[in-house]
Order: structure tokens, then sequence, then C-alpha cells
């Protein structure tokens, strides 16, 4: 301990708190973070007979059967495949309109940039129950109500806001030089954003990415709203497991635990950028 | 902070966004504007109502329940969710695997959707078959959510603090990683103790971050729909029926356009006017450059 100290006085200074009593204020966090799901996950493995019948901390007698009933059902996995596919439009269009959009935020002063930008923001502020019956009768009189375009759509609402928000915090840390650089060397504005200034905020932009794909998945009301079967999400589907019989708890877990992985592979792939992510680009 | 040069021009470069989110939000907010002024006997046939529907919201005590029982709980949630934050965020590893390992575990509530955490919570909450439930009752303790108005509050409450306490952690995190070890140097030369090092210097240096951490919190608690009414339903009675869960059983469920309508404006009016004195507080901290 003494030498380290003596190496690094900062680092002894902030860990002033003693290591141990860290140690166990994190266990005792994160312990209660999995708890719940490592339930969801326990019930998942058990039959509904061990469900209801005894009470015990982990399964018994361990069973797939759950799994294979969502794995094997059309009416189940299609929930999953419309998710995906309408979280993965969202985020190309969030994207795709926000770049541009952060970027004359980020570097030019124009006619009510201001009230703009915060008029975005409203639109992340506007709770989607005020939005549902419009939007259903909306989507429903373009012929678009039940396909995945229509909740992607709506999705943007607070996702495009937030992509903005969250670029913008990312372009403000790149010096202006660099784009009067890039004029001066005869870069048109689409060659220099597409081949200079993009690669330079591509943290940026995987985080924006992340947060779109995140708050488009983890949405129910509205893409319940908007869907009946083509595109129904999978978060709709899981009302199913209640039927005549009662509730089918351990399907219901294992719907639960599967729409837990896609969000745990994405935060592998972003987690050294999670913190800055989440001060949106602001740290 | 940078020098932006004035360019209107710049619009075409916003001109994407804005009619994007024109098509999402302005049309529908309209026709909210008018239902909100009108009646309806069906058949599609309209008649102007004037401000009628808002006297009449405004009068009625069911709004204004929904509306204490929302400050309640977004008040609750924040009060216990922001200083929890920033403990756990002092309390956390700075670098290496136990940093990035609880990074990873902690934004893990976060990306469940909102309907599997309240079926989580449902679950874990059962005295039948949940661990939660099954302990306290096994410990003599009364705990039934859908039936105890207490427990129900409890249990909303403790999932909300389950859900959302990773993302107060992790910005607070951010913002005391950004600090330059020079200034925890000076307090130690100055012999300050901890609790001053954290309220002279980790504080003033969290403020920006943690200004958005409660602006996001308050927002998200404030529109709070999937997750109580999955667990509760709204109930017992109604007494976890907020705001949105309100609306919705209004304009969905009873299809009562006007009412509702009215309803939405004023509930949008109020989030707005908060989150606008939380955004200015904000930008002016940006200004200071922190």
């Amino acid at each position: 301990m003494t030498d380290a100290t003596a190496l690094t006085p900062a680092t002894r200074a902030r860990s002033l708190p003693k290591v141990k009593g860290r140690a166990v204020v994190m266990t005792l966090y994160l312990l209660f973070l999995m708890l719940p799901i490592y339930w969801l996950l326990n019930m998942s493995l058990k039959t509904n007979a061990e469900i209801l019948g005894s009470f015990s901390l982990w399964p018994q007698n361990l069973t797939f059967e759950n799994y294979v009933t969502i794995l094997t059902d059309e009416a189940w996995y299609m929930g999953y495949v419309n998710s995906m596919i309408y979280v993965v439009m969202n985020t190309v269009i969030s994207l795709a309109v926000a770049l541009p959009a952060a970027y004359a935020f980020s570097r030019y002063n124009f006619l009510g940039d201001k009230h703009l930008f915060f008029w975005l923001l409203t639109n992340r502020m506007a709770p989607p129950a005020v939005f549902a019956l419009p939007f259903f009768q909306l989507y429903s009189s373009i012929g678009l109500f039940d396909t995945h375009i229509a909740v992607a759509l709506a999705h943007c609402l607070f996702n495009v806001p937030l992509a903005v928000w969250i670029l913008e915090g990312f372009m403000r840390g790149v010096p202006k030089e660099i784009d009067e650089t890039a004029y001066i060397d005869g870069y048109g504005f689409g060659r220099f954003f597409v081949k200079i200034f993009m690669p330079l905020i591509a943290s940026g932009i995987g985080v924006a990415a992340f947060f779109c794909f995140m708050f488009s998945w983890v949405e129910l009301l509205l893409s319940r709203t908007l869907t009946s079967v083509d595109a129904k999400p999978i978060a709709a589907t899981m009302t199913r497991t209640v039927g005549a019989a009662g509730v089918d708890w351990g399907v219901l877990a294992a719907a639960g635990v599967l729409t837990i992985v896609p969000g745990a592979l994405v935060i592998y792939f972003v987690r050294n950028y999670i913190a800055k992510g989440f001060a949106l680009g602001r740290v | 902070m940078q020098q932006k040069t004035t360019n209107h021009k710049a619009w075409f470069l916003v001109l994407p966004v804005l009619v994007l989110v024109a098509f999402s939000a302005v049309i529908p907010l309209m026709t909210v504007v008018n239902y909100s002024v009108q009646d309806t006997f069906g058949n599609n046939q309209f008649f102007w109502a004037g401000l009628e529907w808002f006297q009449e919201m405004l009068s009625d005590e069911r709004m204004w329940n929904a509306l204490q029982r929302q400050l309640m709980f977004s008040g609750i949630i924040l009060a216990i969710e922001i200083p929890l934050g920033i403990f756990v965020a002092l309390n956390m590893p700075k670098s290496g695997f136990w940093s990035s390992f609880c990074l990873v575990v902690m934004s893990l509530p976060l990306l469940i959707p909102w309907n599997v955490v309240g079926t989580i919570w449902q679950i874990f909450g059962r005295v039948d078959i949940g661990l939660l439930g099954y302990t306290l009752d096994a410990l003599g303790i009364d705990y039934n959510y859908t039936q105890d108005t207490i427990s129900a509050w409890i249990t909303i409450i403790v999932m909300d603090v389950w859900h959302w306490t990773s993302l107060v952690a992790l910005l607070a995190f951010a913002g005391l990683k950004s600090i330059p070890d020079a200034y925890y140097q000076a307090a130690r030369i100055d012999q300050a103790n901890r609790w001053k090092v954290f309220r002279f210097i980790e504080l003033p240096k969290m403020m920006g971050v943690l200004m958005i951490a409660i602006l996001l919190r308050f927002m998200d608690s404030f529109m709070i729909y999937t997750e109580p009414f999955v667990v509760t339903g709204g109930g017992p009675g109604n007494a976890t029926t907020l705001l949105s869960i309100d609306l919705v059983k209004m304009a969905l469920g009873q299809f009562d356009l006007g009412p509702a309508a009215a309803f939405s404006l004023m509930y949008f009016l109020v989030i707005l006017l908060i989150s606008w004195v939380f955004y200015t507080v904000m930008v002016n901290l940006d200004k200071k450059g922190m």
C-alpha cells in the first residue's frame, strides 16, 4: 500500500473511504440489480407445475421446454423478428436525418436555431400516451397501420431529438479548424462530411445508434397501438401467455429472458463509451 | 466554447429533421388540439365545444388526483434515485476490468423492454411464486401489491429505483471521471476531508451531468405508463393510476376523445413548463463551461 501511494498520491486521495467499503456497496447494489433478473431466468427453466407447486431458489428439474415453445412457434418468434425490423429501421432513419442537423446546430448560428433546438427536445418530453390515439388515426388514414415503417416513424418522435442532442454534443468536441482545412483543400461538403467528419465522430454515431436502438426496443405503448398482426412486437405478443387456464408463467419468463438478450449483446459492443454516451456526449 | 459562424443556409441541413418531426409530432398534436375543442355524437360529426372540455377537466377531481399521485411518484423516485445514484457512482471502481464489469451489469436494466420490467417485478413480488413476496410473507410481513395500497406503491417505487438508478449513477460516474487528478492533489495538500472533497470538488463538477440526469428522470417518470400498468394495472382501486395510465384509460378505453384531448394538452404543458426550467438551468451551466 505504501509503495502504491508513493507512486500515485492522487489515487490514494480518491479512495479515502476504505476499498473494502466500496466493494461491499457495489456488491450489494449489483446483487439488487441481478436478483429480479435471476428470478426470471430461474422461472424460465422450470415447468409450470414446478413454479406453482413448490418454491425453490433454483430449478429442480431443469427444462428448456419453454424456450422450445417460443423458438418453434411462428406466432412467438415472429414477434422478435418484427421488433428487430422496426428497431433497425428506426435507428437508420433517426441517424440519417439527425447527422446533418446536429452538424448545423454544432457549427452555425442561424435564424431561430435555439428555438428549434428546444422544440426538438420538447418532442422527447412528449408523453407517448398523448400521441397514441392520434398516431393510430394518422397511420390508419394513410394506410400504414400494422406495418413496420409506421412504428419506426412513430418512434422517431423521441429518437430523432435524442440523436440530434447526442451527436451535437460529440460534434462540438471536434475543432472547427478541421472543417476549414478540408474546405481549403477542396473538399465539397458531402465528401468532407462522409470521408473526414463522420470517422472523427464514429464513437458518437455508435452511441447515438445505441440509444435509438435502446429506446425503440424498450417502448411498448406506441408499438402496440400501431400494430395488430403483421408487425406485432414481441412485447405485445407476451400478453398471449394469459389464457383461459391462467398465466403460462414459464413461457412468459422465457420470453422475457429472450428480450433481454439483444440488449445485453449491444451493451457489450459499446461498453467503452457507455459513460460518455449517458452524458449525451457532454463530458 | 467555439465561435460559431452565422449561416442561414444551415436550415437546409436541419430540414429533413424538421419534416420528419413535423410529420410525427405536429400533425398528431394538431389532431389532439382539434378534439379538445370539439364534441362528437359519433358518425364523425363534430361540434364546436370551445373550452368546455378544459373547464370540465379542470374541475374534475379525477385529473387532480392523478396529478397528485404523479407528483408524489416523481418526487419520491427523484429523492431516492439521485442521492443513491451519486453514492453508487462514488463507490464504483475507476478503471480496469471491474469498472467495465460494473458498467455493463448496471446498464442491463436500462435495456429491458418496459413491459418485461413490469413482468419481472410482477413475478418477483408475488406471494406465491416470487422471491420478494415469498420472503416477505415468510418473515410475517403483510405484503400484497394487488390489494394493499402501500404495498403497491412500494413495489412500483422499488421497481423504478431498480430500473433507473443506474442511469443516474452512470451519468454521475462520467462526471466524476472527467475531474483532473490535480484537483484531488490540491485537496490533499489542503488536507480537505472526504466530505469537503465531495462538497467542493466532486459535486460542482458533477452539476452539469446531474442536471441532465434530473431532467431525464423527471421527464420519464412523469410519462411512465407501461411498468406500473403491467404490475398493478393502476390498482388497487385507483391507488397507482398515474397520469398516463389515466389518460390511456380515458382515450383508448372509454373513447372520451374531447376530455382526453384536453387532458393531454394540459399534461404536455405541465411537462414542458418544468422541463423548460431544467433546460434553461442546464444551458446556463453549459455556458459557464461545466
